[in-house]
């Protein structure tokens, strides 16, 4: 019952999340300079006539104030219609589900990876400070949070496939075979760079978290106990620490899902990779206003859920913030 | 079982970023715990009695500077015998009840205990199940710590102890915050250790409840043992008292004459505290 409750109230404040970033999102798109009509019309836009512009604009509504045109488009919204993309010539539903297919085992596989390194390299580090683990690990995590993500990527292209030649350099498949016809292990090959090069940024912080709160733990009352127990350092790590240094980890690995999203925009540029990060790209410097505005409110949705996922494994994980809730 | 022989302990402290000077927490100090007896170590807070209890187990920081000789059962206690005796020969009951991992079930704390005493999995689960009921926990065994009450928190922590038939087991402010019947439950299984042949050392600073089940009292005072007596010579005035200070602590209780010496007035804080 109460479950129930807490859900249906995080539920509507995620509504009202997705209704403000609509409502943002749209009003920043009526400030750009970009002009739809120039927009629709792209290169073909020197063989219209003005009397014909404006008589797009008039059929789309365009003269009507801003409000009635959010309106609008919040109708369509609520319908299921996110309208067309002119740059990939297909319903925006369409775009955002075949590309977000491609960049969910790229954000999943990267996302999962930089957790697991990250609560490893932490816990590894933080259960002996000082000692010459933790100084290379702590050094190699410094390094790679203040890496630029773009950077990073091209070094990885650099090296590993141009010149070592052991990844493709670019796309989800290899050019000139359709895309029904790639084999699992040719697009696992495809995805092997941009996840590495992903999930090296993530690892970093989440390292350093974990490192931080494993190092804290070690000098709490706690682990003194432990030891005197005769426990020893790596029994004290897994029995005690893990699940104290995990708390930190997994919230900032879901809070960070933004993060990961604009890591990975940059690293499937740098990559080629079709997935929805170069849609966004490519929809931003080519005006392609719906599919701008649709990948906005999903990729608010997307952490969104993930805040939530997070705040719901909190409790699990910490039986004294469960305990709280019910005596409310 | 258990001798100090002029124990002396130095932590560092910086006044000065560079600058590293040493202070005395411990100096020169000796005891002797026979098996089968209660030594309270009385004084005052900072008098270095956590210190001294840490200092057996091994548990000091690395820093520390120590001097004199630690022997155990005959033999000399040295830090790789610290590492191998803990948990199974020497046991602790902390001060602090965070020493509890707030994270785990008082069932999961005490087998890990055990665990780590030596024993296997399933025989560790047994004797887990086995202390909580010797110290009626067992209602309590998926209880989280923030879930207990703070003498059953203590009597989790000396459950912990238990696990391993240590012989000498060091209970640091063990009454601290306990209302008068859990205060005398707790002090009543620290008795009971005591009987069955071990050696107990009662870190406190509560004379009073101390005497209930010391059979020594040794009076600790800036890192000096001052004196160390029977219980019995604490009635009276006193006068079996060798020292000023112990003797001054006996009439400063609240049953004796409540009284704080003229020519000591820092002395009264112990039985203040």
């Amino acid at each position: 019952m109460r479950l129930t409750a807490w859900l249906a109230s995080r539920l509507l404040r995620l509504l009202l999340v997705l209704l403000s970033v609509a409502a943002v999102s749209f009003g920043l798109m009526m400030l750009s300079p970009i002009d739809p009509v120039d927009a629709y019309l792209g290169p073909q836009m020197a063989q219209v006539s003005p009397e014909q512009r404006t008589l797009i604009a008039e059929r789309w509504g365009f003269n009507a104030p801003a409000s009635v045109q959010f309106h609008h488009w919040l109708q369509q919204l609520l319908s299921g219609e996110l309208g067309w993309s002119h740059i990939y010539n297909q319903p925006v539903s369409d775009v955002i589900n075949q590309r977000f297919q491609r960049s969910f085992f790229l954000l999943l596989s990267a996302w999962l990876l930089s957790l697991i390194l990250g609560v490893v390299l932490g816990i590894a580090a933080g259960s002996k400070e000082g000692s010459l683990l933790d100084r290379l690990i702590s050094g190699y995590a410094y390094i790679t949070a203040s890496t630029p993500t773009f950077w990073l990527a091209m070094l990885a292209l650099l090296l590993f496939s141009v010149t070592l030649g052991w990844t493709p350099t670019c796309c989800a498949g290899p050019t000139g075979v359709l895309s029904q016809e790639v084999t699992l292990l040719t697009q696992l090959h495809h995805l092997l760079l941009p996840t590495l090069t992903l999930a090296l940024l993530g690892v970093a912080t989440i390292t350093l978290h974990t490192r931080a709160k494993m190092a804290a733990f070690m000098r709490s009352d706690t682990a003194l106990h432990a030891f005197a127990q005769g426990a020893s350092r790596f029994d004290i790590a897994w029995r005690h620490g893990l699940r104290h240094a995990s708390l930190p980890a997994v919230t900032l690995a879901f809070a960070s899902l933004g993060e990961l999203f604009g890591g990975s925009l940059l690293v499937e540029q740098v990559f080629a990779y079709p997935g929805l990060g170069q849609a966004t790209v490519a929809a931003g410097l080519r005006s392609d206003v719906p599919l701008l505005l649709a990948i906005a409110l999903f990729t608010a949705l997307f952490v969104s859920v993930g805040n939530l996922i997070a705040d719901g494994l909190y409790q699990w994980a910490d039986p004294r913030i469960a305990r709280d809730r019910t005596n409310e | 079982m258990l001798t100090i022989d002029r124990l002396t302990l130095q932590l560092p402290y910086y006044p000065r970023w560079w600058r590293r000077e040493w202070t005395t927490c411990i100096e020169s100090l000796s005891l002797h715990l026979p098996p089968g007896e209660v030594h309270a170590v009385v004084g005052a807070s900072g008098a270095g009695k956590s210190l001294l209890a840490y200092a057996i187990m091994g548990l000091l920081p690395q820093a520390a500077r120590v001097a004199g000789e630690l022997r155990f059962q005959g033999e000399d206690l040295t830090p790789a015998r610290q590492r191998q005796l803990r948990g199974h020969q020497l046991a602790l009951i902390p001060q602090s009840l965070n020493a509890l991992d707030p994270l785990a079930r008082s069932q999961h704390q005490v087998r890990w205990a055990a665990q780590r005493a030596g024993f296997g999995r399933s025989a560790a689960h047994q004797r887990a199940d086995e202390l909580l009921s010797r110290y009626q926990l067992s209602h309590a065994s998926t209880h989280y710590p923030h879930e207990l009450s703070g003498g059953m928190a203590r009597r989790v922590l000396i459950a912990m102890a238990q696990v391993s038939n240590a012989r000498l087991v060091i209970a640091d402010e063990p009454s601290v915050g306990l209302d008068p019947n859990q205060r005398d439950r707790v002090l009543a299984a620290l008795k009971a250790i005591a009987l069955e042949g071990k050696a107990v050392m009662l870190i406190t600073h509560d004379l009073r409840h101390a005497l209930t089940i010391a059979d020594r009292v040794s009076v600790i005072r800036q890192g000096q043992a001052l004196e160390t007596a029977p219980a019995q010579a604490f009635q009276g005035q006193g006068e079996q008292l060798m020292s000023c200070y112990a003797r001054d602590l006996w009439q400063a209780l609240p049953d004796n004459a409540f009284s704080t010496h003229p020519f000591h007035p820092t002395h009264q804080e112990p039985a203040l505290a």
